[in-house]
């Protein structure tokens, strides 16, 4: 095979052909934009609603439709696939590959997630109205007592697992084969590796959710008594597969942005990542951890005392390497040179919140103490904290730090700081009080609340609305920057950037490192 | 007199209960209730400390060692001892925290050798009590939200205990061990009590156990913590902690209200009887779903239907069986022939229906037994 | 130079070894996992559910000097209209005597109906020391409209009941599976 250089194909059988890992990596990005925003939407319906005491806006079940595809939109349309669009663009380049193994199955991969979005989304439409089970759907309500479109959740959840399962397999192929001659695993940029450890747990764990969704298809339609006492079966077991899938999901989702981090926070401080061997290690064992905890959401279910202690303890563990992790991230900055771009903004509000948010899962893992906490705002206040300011902190970093090497041009430092500011604000605002409302007493997952918590409440929803507003700033930036920023030329967009997608031209070539590259001498680094 | 005291006692106490912007978890009044207090303090008290000592290093790092106050990057990137430090030290914290959290999960599970069980069971969207004796007639009743639809979309202004009030409470002895027995009827649900710290999942089919020994009366209001369908918001639980004396009382009266009822279920009736209860048991059984003017929502219309003004032995069966596949619950299990009798009658003449259908209990038990 | 090299092995080798493990997994399922499963749950005990078969009595001594109380309630679920009470609300028994009790089922409908009663027991870890040697739980129990019958339990409480169990409660979850039974497939 020649090198035969043409640019990308003209039009839309561009996008809707290509096998390009950096088309596919766009596609990936702007789709999950797309799903953020509208399970933005979501939730500012759900804040608009609980703005004030009372039921204003919405009735009570079309308020739980809200609250269900607010986190399946966010969980499996946003964050999911914009760190696989990320890993799209950058692994084949960090690795000196020149796409991703099976850029076909690449192209499906994407394809796939538009029509089971719309067809999810179309459910809001259809009778009985959209799935309002919650984003973890137990049985029987979503089984024996849900509207006829669960039929139609269930089918998008399947073809959702079928895109994570190929996406991985890709990434496993292209990690494991694909590296330029010289770059051995341990001197793989560190997102590389929570990349291909977490595809892993996507093969590992998509697989048990499309279990669980076909046992419920299996009960609905076909007479089986999976999770109904009356046949023989048991609820309680709906919770064990889900969340055998859910959790090792929570980690899929946050250490792909462990691996943003990894590589930003060095560039900004101009040294090396501190400890890469033990972030590796730290990574694999969070992962490992992560299949043996999936009880700790089921505290109050009424499991057996030994079941709840050794979920206790395997819970509680992982916060020896998360640590370890955060630890190594602060010991980066140590004694660096550093300086605030916007990417590092983010970065270090990542750093902060993302801890807050850990040591809240800390108070959570304690058993006795859950019993308080379980499925009230105190939860909710968690998992954003750590999946908000955590995974999408790091995302926006990612698109702020990268978006001129894949563009050639540079976004508005100023507009940029202005939307981390107003982020970081808002996110607090709305999250903070909800810790406060939690532990007074407010449960998830409804409309309508007593009138000791209406203070908190308003103060969240209108963190919401701003936290909101500054996502359209964001998106007003990147348009802004990819039709008319400064243009940027410089290989090394960043001077402490390092990395072999640092090495190729600003904007990056369609097609690159179509020969594999010397692989640079620092040994363990980066 | 005894009376009169513990009612200005809980009248004094329940406000108090419902501390406007209340930032942290209540002790309650629960010795449990104490020790999860105290656990959650620790751990929180654990991570301030650990999260300002490594905060403090970081600002310190973000503030000295700027590239724009030309401070030069070191470029150590390693330290075995320094990583083995860092995951020793808080694998030992972790160890010091799991004692005291063993220790406290031990006396959640300890259901044993209680004085009095209780049987609660989650349904969509209410909870029912149930006491379980060994002999005498069984107390039991269901537990509906009080709060009016006119407080919750905004015409009336919100009472004190908005969406925390129902019109049958649970009655418990102070100073006794009580055991709660929970299940669900439908889907699962979870009782939730902060004050005295008890949460369990309502699971059909299944029983779980829970304990409580209240060493303080008053009125104590929890939730239900379980998504479990459009009014998981509306199914409050409102728990009054008595002397045993008045407890015994209580129960004495329960028993009697139920021989009543069922002596009630072999009269006639007068109209205006019937129409009053039914207006009270479509108010709090059908009306969130059938409207406060028979207008419909979720349900169907109730005035004008024809499944209400037709058949009466059909309307019955409506009710009692409920609509499989749709929202329609079966309320034979719940509503008893006196209420049963009066809902029809009431359904059947209000919303200018007027059918002059008269409906008696004992027509009710003839139409049930053939 | 591309530092690919193409694999000398045919794709379809590789294809139907892939096959063939999927071929394994499906196998392995039912081969290994189910009976692999009972001897799990049987070595550990796990779970609240009393046994679904009739439990063989082995001769054994009574434990005079130790009475556990047994509580029997009984609950419908969502749409089952039967009236459905034990006979005995709480009884004290010595573990390794043989004890029974009758639950009395009415069905109020014109409808000939088929139950299943679904046990649980309290606290979950009395599941495997509470012994069942004749329960309507094992059966479907059918009843013509508007006839009752008497629905026997025998049990007895294993000597081998963890001492700091004084009370076990066991509660009978009545279903109505009169659907499921007639056209084979759910009702919905």
């Amino acid at each position: 095979m020649g090198a035969h250089h043409h640019g990308p194909a003209q039009g839309i059988s561009r996008w809707l052909f290509t096998t390009n890992h950096k088309d596919i990596g766009t596609m990936y990005l702007w789709f999950s934009f797309a799903m953020f925003l509208l399970g933005g939407f979501f939730a500012m319906v759900i804040r608009a609603e609980l703005f004030q005491p009372g039921m204003q806006l919405v009735e009570p079940g079309f308020f739980n439709q809200m609250t269900t595809l607010h986190g399946l939109v966010m969980v499996f349309g946003a964050i999911m696939p914009s760190f696989v669009g990320l890993a799209n663009w950058l692994i084949p380049m960090m690795i000196g590959a020149p796409d991703m193994a099976l850029p076909r199955m690449n192209n499906w991969s994407f394809w796939i997630l538009p029509p089971a979005f719309l067809m999810l989304a179309s459910t809001l439409f259809m009778e009985g109205g959209a799935p309002a089970f919650g984003w973890t759907f137990y049985a029987p309500l979503s089984t024996t007592y849900a509207a006829p479109s669960v039929t139609f959740f269930i089918f998008a959840i399947h073809i959702l697992g079928v895109s994570s399962i190929m996406g991985s397999i890709n990434i496993i192929a292209t990690v494991m084969n694909m590296r330029a001659p010289g770059m051995t695993y341990m001197k793989m940029p560190l997102f590389v590796w929570t990349w291909l450890i977490t595809a892993f747990l996507l093969v590992a764990v998509m697989p048990v959710l499309a279990g669980a969704v076909t046992m419920m298809l299996m009960d609905i339609h076909f007479g089986t008594s999976f999770f109904s006492a009356a046949g023989g079966g048991d609820p309680v077991l709906f919770q064990h597969i889900f969340w055998f899938f859910g959790h090792p999901e929570v980690y899929i989702i946050i250490l792909p942005a462990f691996g943003v981090v990894s590589q930003i926070i060095p560039a900004f401080s101009r040294k090396p990542l501190f400890g890469y061997a033990s972030m590796v290690y730290a990574t694999a064992s969070i992962a490992f951890l992560s299949f043996i905890v999936w009880a700790h959401h089921m505290y109050t279910v009424g499991m057996p005392i030994a079941g709840e202690l050794f979920f206790m303890y395997a819970t509680m563990l992982i916060a020896v390497p998360t640590g370890v992790k955060v630890f190594n991230w602060i010991s980066t900055m140590w004694r660096g040179a550093l300086s605030f771009e916007t990417p590092m903004l983010f970065c270090i509000g990542f750093l902060i919140l993302f801890t807050l948010g850990g040591f809240t899962g800390l108070m959570l893992s304690i058993a006795p103490a859950d019993f308080q906490y379980h499925d009230t705002y105190f939860v909710v206040a968690h998992f954003h904290y750590v999946m908000v300011a955590g995974a999408v902190f790091s995302m926006t970093a990612a698109i702020y730090y990268w978006l001129p090497k894949w563009c050639g041009r540079m976004y508005s430092e100023a507009m940029g700081k202005t939307h981390f500011w107003i982020s970081f604000i808002g996110f607090n605002i709305t999250f903070f009080p909800q810790h406060f409302v939690g532990l007074a007493g407010m449960p998830r997952r409804i409309p309508d609340y007593a009138l000791q918590f209406a203070d908190f409440n308003m103060m969240s929803s209108i963190g919401a609305f701003i936290y909101g507003a500054s996502q359209l700033l964001f998106l007003y930036n990147v348009i802004a920057t990819i039709v008319a920023g400064k243009p940027v030329s410089d290989e090394k967009v960043w001077d402490g950037a390092e990395g072999l997608e640092w090495t190729v031209p600003t904007p990056a070539p369609y097609h690159t490192f179509e020969e594999p590259p010397a692989v640079p001498k620092p040994a363990g680094t980066i | 007199m005894g009376k009169v005291f513990s009612g200005a006692i809980l009248t004094f106490l329940a406000p108090l209960a419902a501390a406007q912007n209340q930032v942290n978890m209540s002790p309650g009044v629960t010795e449990i209730g104490a020790d999860i207090f105290e656990l959650h303090m620790l751990i929180m008290w654990i991570c301030v400390v650990i999260g300002v000592a490594v905060f403090a290093v970081m600002f310190y790092s973000i503030y000295a060692h700027r590239k724009s106050k030309g401070h030069q990057a070191s470029q150590f990137h390693e330290s075995t001892k320094v990583e083995v430090a860092w995951t020793v030290v808080p694998f030992l914290i972790l160890i010091a925290m799991a004692v005291p959290a063993t220790s406290t999960l031990l006396e959640v599970y300890d259901n044993d050798e209680a004085e009095l069980d209780i049987l609660i069971t989650g349904y969509q969207w209410k909870w029912k009590y149930e006491y379980l004796e060994e002999s005498g007639e069984p107390v039991a009743f269901f537990s509906n939200l009080a709060t009016s639809q006119e407080e919750i979309y905004n015409t009336d202004k919100k009472g004190d205990n908005y969406l925390l009030e129902v019109d049958e409470p649970l009655v418990i002895p102070t100073n006794t061990k009580v055991r709660f027995l929970i299940t669900a009827n439908d889907v699962i649900h979870s009782w939730w009590v902060p004050e005295i710290a008890v949460k369990r999942d309502a699971i059909p089919g299944f029983i779980n156990e829970a304990w409580t020994r209240v060493p303080e009366e008053g009125i104590y209001r929890g939730q239900c913590t379980e998504l479990c369908g459009s009014y998981h918001g509306f199914m409050p639980v409102v728990v009054h902690a008595v002397p045993r004396g008045e407890f015994d009382s209580w129960m004495a009266a329960k028993r009697g209200a139920a021989v009543a009822q069922t002596q009630l279920a072999m009269q006639t009736l007068s109209v205006d009887d019937l129409m009053d209860q039914g207006k009270a048991v479509y108010d709090s059984a059908c009306l969130a779903c059938h409207g406060a003017q028979g207008q419909g929502g979720i349900g169907n219309a109730i005035a004008g239907s024809a499944v209400v003004m037709g058949d009466l032995s059909s309307h019955m069966a409506v009710v009692a069986k409920g609509v499989s596949g749709t929202a329609m619950q079966a309320f034979g299990g719940q509503l008893n022939d006196v209420e049963m009798a009066a809902v029809l009658t009431y359904q059947r003449n209000a919303f200018g229906n007027n059918t002059g259908d008269v409906v008696q209990p004992g027509d009710v038990t003839g139409m049930k037994n053939g | 130079m591309s530092s690919l090299r193409l694999s000398r092995v045919p794709a379809i080798d590789t294809a139907l070894k892939l096959v063939a493990v999927a071929v394994a997994m499906f196998a392995f399922v039912f081969v290994v996992m189910v009976p692999l499963y009972n001897v799990l749950c049987d070595a550990l005990g796990i779970n609240g559910k009393t046994a679904s078969q009739a439990y063989t009595a082995v001769p054994a001594a009574v434990d005079e000097g130790r009475e556990i109380a047994v509580q029997f309630v009984a609950i419908n679920n969502d749409g089952m209209p039967w009236s459905f009470t034990p006979d005995t609300r709480m009884m004290r028994v010595n573990p390794g005597a043989a004890n029974g009790v009758v639950f009395h089922a009415m069905n109020p409908t014109d409808a000939d109906m088929v139950a299943q009663a679904i046990p649980s027991i309290s606290p979950s870890r009395a599941a495997a020391y509470f012994h069942k040697t004749e329960c309507f739980c094992f059966d479907q129990q059918m009843l013509d409209g508007r006839s009752g019958a008497e629905m026997p339990l025998q049990f007895i409480v294993d000597q081998d009941l963890p001492t700091d169990i004084h009370t076990i409660t066991l509660s009978y979850t009545l279903f109505d599976v009169t659907g499921t039974v007639t056209d084979g497939l759910a009702s919905r």
